[in-house]
């Protein structure tokens, strides 16, 4: 071990040499590498740990450099994906971490191959379908997950331990209908520092043996109101819960294959997600090309290109998103058109 | 009355009998709350039968999505 690198932390008496050596041998699974996602990446590539996978499904835009740390402008001008973005960062910042990017969907296949070889899964998506499959595939597996969740000044998390604390699907009454979590209130970015304080705080506790130091409560806060909450969760525990009780059958692992699609919160953008996987996206940009009127960008990652008052982003993995609507019919329709 | 909602102190009238009626008070009522009243969480069909009193203590937690 490079002492000096972690020699303050090493000194913080609950984590010492034996929390390091326990953070260097731990794989973390960071689901989401935008604001929460990038701020939970830079801490915890920071304290060491051994293994970082971070999954994201977009790409860098104008708008998230004001709160999501690991981006640049470069990033954004390049239209890279935030997974792959992210890595570089990191790699930079400590290159004794292994870090995997996977530029997708959090979606039951990944989270199956990945989730029984992780010690811990950070929630830094921003919807609560992906959410909710977290929470099941976490209690499958047996392994703790920390839900965080911000918008405008206000922020929520909670650790997640299987057998130990209610689970998602418990609370799952108190979920806002879709689309109220879209609020466009907009964020701040001390609120996501916040938030992620309390994750990679809980995560550290848990990286290093010190269970005993876990919160255990349900958190809230508003930085612009001066609120601060704390809850005792065990109360909301459901006896007959489908997720974590003993009659569990884990309801959000079924599957469904159709052309999935998503509004994005706050984006005025429809995400597509088809059967077929992967996507030559340079026969696609070699069709598009035939069509003067189309103005196209490529990057390896992904081709982007504008039509009428539309852009529609292509991934390699064949997901696409259409941004200038939030019509999930009108968005079809352009991607038939355009893409088959 | 006096009563601390979220940590801080919140003066409100009489009209204000029950944890319903603060949620009516404080605009709150189209969001799905977790409610703690005097430390002890309350399933919805409560919070009218919930009455406050001088000193109550209340923390009101909602989900949101945003990441």
């Amino acid at each position: 071990m490079e002492t000096n690198r972690y020699h303050r932390q090493i000194l913080f008496a609950p984590i010492g040499e034996a929390g390091q050596e326990k953070l260097i041998r731990s794989h973390v699974l960071i689901v989401g590498a935008g604001a929460l996602g990038s701020s939970s990446a830079e801490a915890l590539t920071r304290a060491g740990v051994g293994q970082l996978t971070i999954i994201d499904r977009d790409y860098v835009e104008e708008s998230n450099l004001q709160r999501q740390q690991l981006f640049s402008e470069a990033d954004m001008k390049q239209k890279m994906p935030k997974a792959v973005a992210a890595k570089q960062r990191l790699s930079e910042v400590n290159s004794h971490v292994k870090i995997d990017a996977i530029v997708g969907d959090a979606e039951i296949d990944i989270l199956r191959e990945i989730v029984p070889e992780t010690d811990l899964i950070i929630d830094a998506t921003d919807n609560f379908e992906t959410r909710l499959l977290l929470n099941d595939i976490a209690q499958k597996y047996q392994k703790p997950w920390i839900y965080g969740a911000v918008v405008a000044s206000y922020g929520v998390t909670f650790t997640v331990l299987p057998d130990k604390t209610p689970c998602l699907q418990c609370l799952q009454e108190y979920i806002p209908a879709n689309g109220a979590t879209c609020d466009s209130v907009g964020i701040i970015q001390p609120v996501v520092q916040k938030v992620v304080s309390q994750q990679i705080t809980e995560a550290l506790k848990l990286l290093t043996g010190n269970e005993a130091a876990l919160s255990g409560k349900l958190i809230s806060f508003d930085l612009w109101k001066n609120e601060h909450t704390e809850m005792e969760a065990e109360a909301l525990r459901k006896p007959d819960c489908p997720s974590c009780s003993s009659k569990r059958s884990y309801p959000n692992l079924a599957y469904d294959s159709r052309l999935k699609t998503a509004v994005l919160c706050g984006r005025n953008t429809v995400q597509l997600r088809p059967q077929r996987k992967q996507t030559d996206l340079d026969e696609v940009a070699k069709e598009l090309k035939k069509n003067k009127q189309i103005k196209l960008f490529e990057n390896p990652y992904l081709l982007s290109f504008e039509v009428d008052s539309f852009r529609i982003v292509l991934f390699q993995d064949g997901r696409t998103l259409v941004h200038g609507t939030m019509d999930s019919i009108e968005a079809k329709n352009i991607y038939h058109r355009y893409l088959g | 009355m006096k009563i601390t909602v979220n940590g801080n102190g919140l003066e409100i009238q009489d009209e204000v009998k029950h944890i319903k009626g603060l949620i009516d008070f404080l605009e709150l009522e189209d969001k799905p709350l977790i409610i703690e009243h005097n430390q002890q969480i309350l399933q919805k069909e409560e919070h009218e039968k919930a009455v406050l009193e001088n000193g109550d203590k209340v923390e009101i937690v909602h989900f949101v999505g945003g990441g």
